[in-house]
């Protein structure tokens, strides 16, 4: 691996090296000692042209387990609102000796776009672009599927897994569909038709617009925001309605089977894609998230830059 | 059985002289009875210098050593009547090579419960070497805790040391050339317990 990008990059063989790594680095974070030496030395930016909050401080508390360097850029209060280009941003990063620039940005292909442009010379990890991907999401979210389903080894293969909403704006969605396709698992989109992407027949998965046919069969339940600042059409008449018909409240949750976990990639709306008192009870594993998210991506960090750069990939996996 | 060597890892190749016919001249250094007697003998010798096995922790470093610690466990145990700690610590991210070769995979860390603060940690490796896989753990275990004292078993010294480090219980010393590797098989990993020693050029 040179770069994250997409989840659908990764092979099986890979995805699975990055969970057992994430396995191996929050059993390190049990410690009273928490920071490792490996990346001594190395400078990790995390290039934000979007608001986050827990992407940003993740990898920040990843890269400093690792001993990197971070230098965080956030597009407000930077040149960026003097008008400097993407183009030039990465080149006056470059100029600093960034081994790897985590890149966020509202527009799809930013990763895509800095990766192959080589105005960088380190590895790029995309943590969101646009309604594209978001692949360390996906990651820390089969690593949760994995550990409450599976004991934390193996593939994710014959789970059923649902995810729920706003599928249309969602670069969660699509990383996950991509990933879990590639554990094996079965996923089931579950949206109103104005919500799924035109295209979606092509993607590795089914699709569904009624969630209580879906819901007792299913392993997992992935609910997704409905994104208000990307709504500036309308796709559904009201909160409310789609509450009623797509938002997970205890009566639906009712119905799950008993092992199933309810997952959401956050900031949640509570009340709207998922009541609150479902996003509080045992099921729910969206605080647990969070805390592997730090894991998965001392993961990635540490398997894109622990090491020389892999030239002969064939030969060690 | 004779393919790659997770031993190998730090048998630095040193050359492009590549020995194709690797099977030619293998040599086994130490038979299944000889490897059994050793660890007997260490065994011992980690009680008596030790008096005793009461706040000795056992940690392997992985992939053999931990088998070996786990081996040393029983025998202690079965000596004094009394459990032994047993657990592994994994290196990788401490070694001063990383940059060399492509990021590894990571293997299991596992501190027995009890800790290590004010124990008597004995690492256990299958191959000495060039001591930087020990000087690796040394640095590890600094983030674990702190540890009355820290010795060293290996199953074999081969000389050719790169740091101030000697075991402190040793199987056998096998005095090798740059150019072999050893190769180290256990019945845990690889059906049967074996040391091999071949020129290097083969494994990778």
């Amino acid at each position: 691996m040179r770069h994250l990008v997409s989840a659908g990059d990764l092979s099986r063989d890979e995805a699975l090296l990055v969970l057992d790594t994430a396995h191996e680095m929050a059993g390190l974070q049990q410690r009273e000692i928490k920071k490792l030496p490996t990346l001594r030395g190395r400078t990790v930016v995390n290039l934000f042209y979007e608001d986050s909050t827990r992407t940003r401080i993740s990898f920040e508390a990843a890269a400093k387990r690792l001993s990197a360097d971070v230098i965080n850029f956030s597009a407000k209060g930077s040149s960026v609102s003097k008008g400097e280009s993407f183009k030039d941003t990465a080149l006056t990063l470059q100029a600093m000796g960034a081994d790897a620039v985590v890149v966020r940005h509202s527009a799809s292909g930013a990763a895509q776009r800095l990766a192959a442009s080589g105005w960088v010379g380190g590895s790029v990890v995309n943590a969101g672009d646009g309604t594209h991907e978001h692949p360390t999401q996906a990651l820390l979210d089969a690593y949760t599927m994995r550990r409450r389903l599976n004991a934390g080894t193996g593939d994710l293969a014959g789970r059923r897994v649902a995810i729920v909403g706003d599928v249309l704006h969602s670069r969660v969605a699509r990383s996950n569909v991509l990933l879990l396709a590639t554990l094996g698992a079965d996923v089931t989109l579950v949206a109103p038709p104005t919500l799924l992407p035109i295209g979606v027949e092509s993607w590795p998965c089914a699709v569904s617009y009624d969630l209580d046919a879906v819901l007792p069969k299913a392993d997992v339940v992935m609910l997704l925001r409905v994104q208000r600042e990307r709504m500036s059409e309308a796709y559904f008449p009201s909160a409310r309605e789609y509450t009623r018909r797509y938002g997970l409240d205890a009566t639906r949750a009712a119905a799950l089977q008993d092992s199933a976990i309810v997952m959401h990639p956050g900031p949640m709306n509570r009340g709207v894609e998922i009541a609150a008192e479902v996003a509080d009870s045992e099921r729910s594993t969206i605080v647990e998230q969070v805390a592997n998210g730090v894991s998965v991506r001392m993961a990635v960090l540490y398997l894109l830059l622990g090491g020389a750069f892999d030239t002969s990939k064939e030969q060690q996996r | 059985m004779t393919t790659v060597p997770s031993a190998g890892r730090r048998d630095v190749e040193p050359g492009p002289a590549a020995a194709e016919d690797r099977d030619a001249d293998v040599r086994t250094v130490l038979t299944a009875a000889e490897i059994d007697r050793s660890l007997s003998r260490i065994a011992h010798e980690v009680l008596e210098r030790g008096k005793g096995g009461d706040d000795l922790v056992l940690l392997g470093i992985p992939t053999r050593g931990v088998a070996l610690a786990r081996r040393l466990a029983q025998r202690i145990a079965s000596f004094e009547g009394s459990p032994v700690p047993v657990g592994s610590l994994d290196v990788t991210m401490y070694r001063d090579d990383l940059r060399l070769r492509p990021a590894r995979a990571l293997e299991r860390t596992e501190i027995p419960a009890s800790g290590v603060d004010g124990k008597l940690v004995v690492l256990v490796d299958d191959v000495l070497f060039s001591g930087r896989t020990v000087r690796a753990a040394l640095t590890a275990l600094d983030d674990v805790g702190r540890p009355r004292a820290v010795q060293l078993a290996v199953l074999v010294d081969r000389g050719h040391r790169e740091l101030p480090i000697r075991a402190d219980y040793v199987g056998k010393n096998i005095p090798t050339s740059l150019r072999e590797n050893v190769l180290v098989q256990l019945a845990e990993h690889d059906g049967a317990d074996a040391v091999l020693l071949r020129p290097a050029g083969g494994a990778r």
